[in-house]
């Protein structure tokens, strides 16, 4: 028996910069939702794990010109040509691989003995590396969440879309019979906690979905699309040097006018 | 022991001292052989027999559950098949190994004779405290199940994964490995199934277990890398 088969999908997020205040909800709130450890001392920001992490970027101009964008950077769930992305490719245990059914990067951190090529190979630096086993601060091993594994030292981890949540759907609408999720049953933390709305997750080939419409809105970019990575992360900014800091802009290129092979 | 030695003497005595100077003699060079196949395989035979026999017994130990439960008798008590005490929540969840909350109506006052039962009324019941249970089919911690999915969807029964325990007398001893602490029915218990065969379905759990009968039943090959399910539909 061969079951038909999933409707496939894309899942991808678009990020509305003209709203983002910057505030780190998000930050917090995946960080709870996927058991991200942390250490006493996190002054060393390139040994924090930060699944998604907000950026600030300036114009660059001296004060009064001077303006801030935040950014925050999940993983772009980049695929590539054909799923083919750039760590997925690296990688030579399989610990990384991606799926054409969710268009989703996964990471499986049991299997990772931690080389770091993804790391090398990830241009967008989403990828993190345990240095230390982690250390909850008393008690709060009982309010980690049982339905993400908690990685150990040694091996790479990074933002999977909360594709628990995902498979909890899944599992419920299971009972009722179903294989299909709605929109609004399979959300990431980041989303749902975000106190200004500005991001929005679903299925970017699925027309009943909201980010199929906003990926087309004339204000959408993706960071560094030159490379060919074709991240499933969108980002929205009315503002012409936000938009151009995306990409390395030769200084007579159009904004937005990007060769993209895929 | 002894059949090596002899048989290796009977080869020595065969090759003449003259003929073992001379590299080029096709006799010698048969014996040396024959020599060199006869240790192969009696140490090949006894590393098969320290790998598959030897290193299982050490590397696996046993517990006892700390009840006996009785699934066949308990199955004429109750009303509603093994959804009364195995049964799915609301949220798509299993409910797994029953909680107290489903004996203790029946279990309020000893019902019977046995002594489990006199150890359960006592121990658990009065005490207001779960009964550890160890499972026989407990994952690790990275691996994401769904009863719902193969259940429900799936239409497939309990035997399937979990052998006749549902028509059980007494529960069997728990074995678990030392090294990782899983329980021993993810990789089975005999010796075929280390050669990665096994004669049903029930008697192994590893991940190829899992991924064969999706490749054969869904037919999906969502991964990149591996042309099968992507790994995120059995991890977490
Ligand atoms: C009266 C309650 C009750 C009913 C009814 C019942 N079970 Fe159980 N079942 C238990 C208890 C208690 C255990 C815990 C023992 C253990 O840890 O294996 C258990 C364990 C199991 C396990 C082992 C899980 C594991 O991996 O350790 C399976 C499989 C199982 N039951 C299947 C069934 C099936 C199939 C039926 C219906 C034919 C059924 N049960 C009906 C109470 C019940
Ligand atoms: C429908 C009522 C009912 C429910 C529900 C029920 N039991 Fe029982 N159980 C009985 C009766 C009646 C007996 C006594 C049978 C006898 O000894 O004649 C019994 C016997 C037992 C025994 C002793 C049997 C043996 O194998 O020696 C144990 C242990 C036990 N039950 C555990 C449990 C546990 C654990 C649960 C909850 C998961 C449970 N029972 C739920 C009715 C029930
Ligand atoms: C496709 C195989 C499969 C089928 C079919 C299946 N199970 Fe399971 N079952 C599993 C696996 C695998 C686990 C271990 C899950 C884990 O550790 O996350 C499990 C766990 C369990 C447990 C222990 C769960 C716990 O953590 O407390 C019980 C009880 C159980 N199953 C009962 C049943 C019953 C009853 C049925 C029939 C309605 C059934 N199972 C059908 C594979 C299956
Ligand atoms: C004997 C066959 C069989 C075995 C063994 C089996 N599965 Fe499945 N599984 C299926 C089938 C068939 C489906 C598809 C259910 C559907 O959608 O109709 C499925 C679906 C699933 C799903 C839900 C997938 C989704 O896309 O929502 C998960 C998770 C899963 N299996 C995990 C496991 C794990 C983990 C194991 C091993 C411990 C396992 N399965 C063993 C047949 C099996
Ligand atoms: C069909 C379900 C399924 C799929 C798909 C799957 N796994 Fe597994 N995996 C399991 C199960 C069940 C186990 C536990 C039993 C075992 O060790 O074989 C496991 C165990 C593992 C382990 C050992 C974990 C431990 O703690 O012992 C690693 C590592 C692993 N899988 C990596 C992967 C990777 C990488 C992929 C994708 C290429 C993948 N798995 C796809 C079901 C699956």
């Amino acid at each position: 028996m061969t079951q038909e088969h999933r409707k496939e999908k894309k899942y991808g997020m678009v990020i509305d910069l003209d709203k983002c205040t910057g505030c780190g909800a998000c930050m917090v709130a995946c960080m709870a939702e996927n058991n991200v450890p942390f250490k006493k001392d996190e002054t060393d920001k390139l040994k924090s794990i930060t699944w998604i992490r907000v950026y600030k970027l300036t114009n660059g101009k001296p004060y009064p010109n001077e303006e801030i964008c935040y950014l925050p950077r999940p993983c772009m769930h980049c695929e590539g040509h054909n799923g083919h992305s750039p760590c997925v490719t690296v990688c030579p245990a399989i610990a990384t691989d991606y799926d054409r059914e969710t268009g989703i990067v996964s990471q499986i951190p049991t299997r990772c003995f931690g080389c770091r090529y993804c790391m090398g190979a990830c241009p967008y630096h989403a990828r993190y590396f345990n240095w230390w086993d982690p250390v909850w601060p008393e008690g709060m091993e009982k309010s980690l969440s049982p339905n993400v594994s908690v990685r150990m030292r040694g091996v790479v981890e990074k933002c999977t879309f909360c594709f628990h949540r995902y498979q909890l759907a899944s599992e419920k609408a299971a009972l009722d019979g179903r294989r299909e999720l709605k929109e609004e049953e399979y959300q990431t933390s980041c989303t749902q906690a975000c106190p200004a709305g500005a991001i929005t997750f679903g299925d970017l080939l699925n027309k009943e979905h909201a980010v199929y419409h906003l990926k087309k809105d004339h204000r959408a970019f993706r960071l560094l699309e030159r490379l060919g990575t074709n991240p499933k992360v969108y980002y929205l900014s009315s503002r012409e040097w936000v938009r151009r800091s995306g990409d390395n802009y030769h200084p007579d290129e159009k904004t937005g006018e990007i060769i993209s092979h895929h | 022991m002894s059949i090596v030695d002899e048989k290796a003497k009977e080869v020595d005595a065969a090759d003449s001292p003259a003929e073992s100077h001379c590299a080029t003699s096709v006799d010698d060079g048969n014996g040396i052989a024959g020599l060199t196949i006869l240790f192969f395989i009696v140490g090949f035979t006894a590393s098969l027999f320290v790998g598959w026999i030897v290193f299982p017994k050490l590397l696996y130990s046993e517990k006892q559950q700390p009840i006996d439960f009785n699934h066949a008798m308990h199955m004429e008590l109750v009303d509603n098949g093994c959804e009364s005490c195995h049964f799915f929540r609301t949220d798509g969840t299993y409910s797994g190994v029953p909680k107290l909350a489903q004996c203790i109506d029946c279990h309020q006052e000893v019902q019977g004779d046995s002594e489990h039962e006199a150890v359960f009324v006592e121990e658990y019941v009065s005490k207001g405290r779960e009964v550890p249970w160890l499972i026989y089919s407990r994952q690790p911690d990275c691996v994401f199940f769904s009863h719902a999915a193969h259940v429900q969807l799936a239409k497939m029964d309990c035997v399937t994964c979990h052998g006749h325990i549902g028509e059980s007398t007494s529960l069997k001893p728990y074995e678990y490995n030392r090294i990782t602490g899983y329980s021993r029915d993810i990789w089975g218990k005999e010796l075929k199934n280390y050669l990665g065969l096994k004669t049903n379905t029930y008697d192994r759990m590893k991940m190829n277990d899992c991924a064969y009968c999706h490749l054969e039943e869904t037919g999906r090959k969502s991964s990149v890398s591996t042309e099968k399910d992507g790994c995120f539909v059995c991890h977490k």
